[in-house]
This record gives structure tokens, sequence and C-alpha cells, in this order.
């Protein structure tokens, strides 16, 4: 069975992936849910609804990845689980 | 193990060959203005990245079954990134995207949300987890984590399914393109196409696919993002991305002006408009108003998003990194390299619209009279082949906005030409769409083949196999398929079959809840993933002949069409796994280990492949 040490370290693993979950959400269906809402708002001359769909989210899905990512790799390597010296294989 | 000495010289070997394309596209410059034909341009261009693509997929020729099926796993980080951007980006992605959002504005965006926001999903849920599991095909995993002969061979079903419907079109595009380059008929083009794509694949199987795919990447960034900017600079703005707000709202403003106005079906078959022309009757920015068109727009991104990550082609190429931070780092820059060309397309939508609309620029038609239209180069050439069509609805003699019509793929075709650029841009066009196409048609394949010859034959029929039987049967799998897609690209089924969108519909309803349940949920069993993955392709399948045009055409439930079914097949798929594991025993103590090592990165990969 998982050690306690295991246990602890997916508890971490899984708030981040739910805190991931909900930003992502946000950017990927909730903005467009009330884009008829947004759209008279100017981002960069943009109608921002048109803005979100065009750019903004995936600006947004792209730094998103890469700050999980730098979090996921501090749990790991909190609990002692790093494989990142892998990496240089 | 050390890094190797071809690791160590990736970054100088592909920065030498982007330098040697960029000096081949100077020199075709040149050679146009020394005369060179518009023709021979064009078979240059595609006939020496498909040399290229064609050695590269030589010099990666491998004997290994390591190396054969996850590139010996030791593709870096960026390298991995840039290949699965190529493996990623379609025919579709290249030529056709800009073109429908050119046309269909806001809705079809729905698209390049739903194509990006798909890898936080897959950093996130799977692609980490099912590396440390070490697998070679996603099956595999299926077949490692839930056991069973059964199992895996559902997934290879859904596999099947899924990758088929689209390689189809990835192979129809590849012949279109390579026709229409070498001007050669199609059918012959599809059959050049397979040639091309199997010389990438058949030798060193993900390992070379890997290191052509890198080099298609290039190619296929460089000839979108070249004509981007240029005629961005043309117009005074540096960067397009974030100065083309004023274009936009102008646009609008023309949209006013002109009126948008949507053609009956009796005029344009009065006018004999051809079939797939379309013309600009939607709001370029506008948001289309009511609770529906939100639900449209997002159920079409969630099944994007959702089919993006259960779809096998992709996240095999996870599976050829050396570790597991590396596979989800890895997910991050493949969604960079992809965002490159997502985020540009709406770009050049927009600038491709303000050439033909705005009055003040020199390329505009709209408003001018028509004979002088006609008269125009490009918009001869286009007319010629039937991509471009003028009809006088109104018999003013003025071209009005509802009297031009094009083909979607025609703004990415011809924009180089409708702004002036030379025929050297066209020529690089080409070759950027045939790039996108091939490189999803080699991964696609090797994902069908592989899951073949791996879980079929390896581990089902003959668990006893040589490696050198194993890999002859891998290869030779890998010309059948080639084969039987080629042949059914050839039958232009693709108005039927080529619904790209289809293959994410498939993968979502039978695959996304057993491979993300099989990580995060201990209790998932057997039984559960079977019933899973059945129930969600069934009633999928079941679905889209209840709504599909082409079958029984009844009407959508909640506008949830035939481009959306996943919605259903995946709501079934979840509800079915989760009642079947909770009603089944849970699964042995060394299932759960199982699960429990692949939760974290470091360790041994928790099986091991012989």
């Amino acid at each position: 069975m998982a050690s306690p040490k295991q246990k602890a370290h997916w508890e971490a693993t899984r708030s981040l992936m739910i805190i991931v979950m909900a930003i992502w959400f946000f950017f990927a269906i909730f903005v467009f849910c009330i884009g008829e809402q947004i759209n008279h708002i100017k981002f960069l001359g943009y109608p921002l609804a048109y803005y979100m769909t065009a750019q903004g989210s995936l600006i947004a899905f792209v730094v998103l990845i890469f700050w999980s990512n730098s979090r996921q790799e501090k749990i790991d390597r909190e609990f002692g689980f790093s494989d990142a010296d892998r990496e240089d294989d | 193990m050390a890094k190797s000495k071809f690791v160590q010289d990736l970054p100088r070997i592909y920065t030498i060959y982007t330098g040697g394309f960029v000096a081949f596209i100077a020199l075709m410059a040149f050679a146009e203005t020394q005369g060179m034909s518009a023709k021979n341009i064009g078979l240059c261009f595609v006939g020496f990245t498909i040399l290229i693509y064609a050695v590269i997929g030589w010099l990666a020729r491998t004997a290994e079954v390591d190396a054969y099926y996850v590139a010996g796993r030791q593709v870096p980080t960026v390298f991995n990134g840039m290949a699965t951007a190529a493996d990623w980006m379609s025919g579709a992605s290249f030529v056709a995207m800009a073109g429908g959002i050119y046309f269909n504005g806001y809705t079809y965006m729905a698209f390049v949300v739903g194509w990006t926001g798909g890898y936080v999903l897959v950093a996130s849920l799977l692609a980490p987890y099912l590396r440390k599991f070490g697998c070679y095909t996603v099956p595999d995993f299926i077949g490692t984590r839930y056991g069973g002969n059964f199992a895996r061979f559902c997934a290879v079903l859904i596999l099947l399914l899924a990758s088929f419907t689209y390689v189809t079109a990835q192979i129809n595009a590849t012949g279109t393109i390579a026709s229409r380059a070498l001007g050669i008929p199609f059918d012959v083009g599809v059959w050049v196409g397979l040639v091309s794509i199997l010389l990438c694949a058949m030798l060193g199987g993900m390992k070379s696919v890997t290191w052509s795919q890198v080099a298609q990447y290039i190619v296929l960034i460089i000839a979108y993002l070249i004509p981007i900017f240029w005629m961005s600079w043309k117009l005074g703005h540096v960067f397009p991305h974030f100065s083309l707000g004023g274009e936009v709202e102008r646009i609008v403003a023309l949209e006013a002006q002109y009126g948008l106005v949507k053609n009956s079906a009796e005029a344009l078959k009065e006018a004999k408009v051809p079939a797939g022309l379309s013309s600009m009757s939607i709001p370029h920015s506008g948001v289309p108003a009511g609770a529906m068109a939100a639900w449209k727009y997002v159920s079409l991104a969630i099944c994007m998003m959702v089919g993006t990550a259960s779809l096998p082609h992709i996240l095999m190429r996870y599976f050829t990194t050396p570790s597991v931070t590396s596979a989800r780092r890895s997910v991050a820059w493949s969604l960079f390299f992809i965002f490159l060309l997502y985020f540009s397309a709406p770009m050049l939508a927009t600038l491709s619209k303000i050439q033909l609309l705005d009055p003040n620029l020199p390329t505009a038609i709209i408003g001018k009279k028509i004979v002088d239209v006609q008269a125009i180069e490009w918009v001869k050439n286009w007319t010629a082949v039937g991509q471009v069509y003028i009809a006088d609805l109104n018999k003013d003699g003025i071209l009005q906005l509802n009297e031009w019509f094009m083909r979607d793929d025609v703004v990415v075709l011809a924009t180089p030409e409708v702004a002036g650029l030379p025929y050297v841009i066209s020529g690089l066009v080409a070759a950027g769409g045939l790039a996108a196409a091939m490189s999803t048609a080699d991964g696609l394949l090797l994902a069908i083949a592989n899951a073949f010859s791996h879980d079929i034959y390896f581990k089902m029929i003959d668990p006893r196999a040589s490696v050198l039987k194993r890999l002859t049967v891998a290869r030779v799998l890998l010309i059948v398929i080639g084969c039987a897609s080629a042949y059914v690209a050839a039958m232009r089924l693709t108005g039927i079959l080529g619904a790209v969108a289809w293959a994410f519909d498939f993968a979502m309803s039978g695959l996304f809840f057993p491979l993300v349940l099989g990580v995060w949920w201990k209790r998932a069993t057997r039984s559960g993933a079977i019933a899973g993955m059945l129930g969600g392709l069934i009633s999928g399948t079941w679905y889209l002949y209840y709504v599909g045009p082409t079958f029984l055409n009844q009407t959508p439930w909640l506008g949830i069409d035939n481009l959306r079914f996943g919605i259903i097949g995946a709501s079934v798929s979840l509800i079915a796994m989760v009642v079947v594991s909770l009603l089944t025993k849970p699964e042995s103590e060394a299932i759960q280990q199982m699960v429990d090592d692949a939760r974290i990165p470091s360790g041994k990969t928790v099986m091991t492949q012989r």
C-alpha cells in the first residue's frame, strides 16, 4: 500500500490539479458562457470576447501549464519523489 | 546514462537545418527574379522538402524495439514539443482554419480554444502518469492498468476508429497539395503522398517520425508566419497580434457599410454558385446572441478539448521523453509551439479580409466594377480552378459583399497573391501545408500500426516473437494500413469520413474516462473500464448515426449535432464506468500498487518492456 508520504504527496498533487482545473474552466468555458455580455468591453482595441477566443485564453493556457508544472515539480521535490535530475539523461 | 552525442548536437543540427531552409527560400526568391516559372518554384519547394524528410527518416532507421516504439525515450523536452506540435497541427489547421474563422467568425473560433485548451488536461491529468507507466501505446496502458486482453482490444478498437477517420483526411490533404504542386492527377497525388509519408516512418518508426516531425514543424511555422508578418508590415503594423484592434473595428464598420446579407438557397442556385464556396455573411468579431449560441460554442470547445486529451497519437508522443518531469515540461512546450500558429490564424483572417474590403487599400475588390475585378490576375487564376466565383446577383455591375464567393482554403492559399507578395511565398505556403498534413499522417499511421503490432500481435497472438519478427510485422502493418487509408482517401469520401471533429468525438467517447480514472480513481475496475469504453463508443456512434446529416438526419437534442456527439458518448462512458466499477469487486493489491507507483515521478517505470 501507499506509504503516508506517498499519500501526502498525492493529496498535494490532487489539490493542485483541482486549482488548475478551476482556472482552466474559467478561461476555457466560463468566459465564453458570458461572451455576449463582455464583447462591448475593449481590450487592446479588440472586443473582449473576440480577444479571449483569438488570443487571451490561449495565452492563459500556455502560462497555466508552465506555472502548474513548476508547482508540481516543487511538490515532487518536497516529498522526495522528484525525477527532475533525470532530465539530463 | 550520459547524454548521447546525438542529443547534445540536436540544437546545432536543427539550427543548420533552419538556416539551410531559409537559404533555400532566398535562392528560390532569387530564381523568381531571374524568371523561373511559378510551376517550377512550387515543384522545387515540394520536392526539396519531401526529399529532406525522407533523408531524415532514413538516417534515423533502427533495429531496436525501444527506438522503434518510443524513439529510445531520449527526445529532449523542447524537441518533443516541436514534434508534438507538427503531429498535432494537421492539414486542416494549416489550410482550413483561418478560412473557417474568416467566414464563420466567433463561433468557429471554438476550435481555436478547443485545440489548445485540451493540453491543460493532458499536462495535469494524463501525460506524466502514462509516461511513468512506461507503455509503448495507449492500449498498452489500458491493458496493463485494467488487465486482460479484452480491455486492451476495446482500446485498440477505439484508437482505430478515431485515428483512421483522421488519417484519411490527412492523406487526402497531402494528395491535394502534391497534385497541385506537381501537376499530377489527384489519385496519383494521394499515392505519391503516401510513399513520402511511409519513407519518413517505416525504417525508424517513432524515432524517424520524431526527427522528421521536428523538421516539418520548422517548415510549417515559417511558412505560416512569413505571409502574416509581411502583409501586416505592408499595412504598417510591426507586430500584428497586438495591433490589429483598429483593423477589427474597421471591418465592423465596413460590414455595416456594405451590409451583411445571407444569400437564399434559390438565389445561389440561380446564379450557379459552385457548392462549397461561401460569401461573407457572418460578423467578423460579433458574438451571436442567446444562451443557445453560447452553449453551441462551449459544447464544441469541450468536445475538442476532451478529445485532445484522448487522442492516442498525441498521448504517445509523451512516451518518448527521458523522464516523467520532462514529459510534463514537454506538454508545455507543445502547447507553446501550437499556440504560435493558432493565435496567428485569427490575425491572418483579419488581414486577409481587410485587404479585400477596405476601399483605401489597392487590393480592395468589394465595391469595385465587376469587369475590373475579373481582370485581376489572382482572381482569374482561382476562378479558373473553381475556387472563386463572382455572381452579380443584383445586376448592377458593382461587386457587393454577398456577390463574392470563395472556398475556405483559398484564404490561406491565395492570400500571398491577394496581398501582391511574390510567388515564392505561395510555394512556401504549399510546402508548409504539405508538412502539416504529412506530419500528422505519420503520427496517426504509426499509432494505428503500433497498436496492431504491439497490442494485438505481440501481446495477444505471439508474446514470444523475436525482435526482428516484431519489427518486420510492425513495418508490414504500417504499409498495409497506409495503403488502406490512401485507398479510402482516393475514393474522396471525405465529405463523410473526413470530418476531423469526429475523430475527437470518437476518442473522447471511448477513451477519456477509462484513461483519466485509471490514474485518478483506484476503485476503477476492469469491468468498469470495459463498460465505459463500449458504452461510450456505442452510444456516441448511435447518436452520430441518429443526427448525422448523411444518416438519419434527426433533430439534434439540445443542439448537440454531429460535430458534438462526444458529449453524449463521454457522459454515458462516465456513468457506465462508475456504476459498473462500484458494482464489481475492487482490483487486486498488485493493481493498486501499480497505480500508487504511477503517481510518483521517481523510481522505475511501472511496466518493463522486453
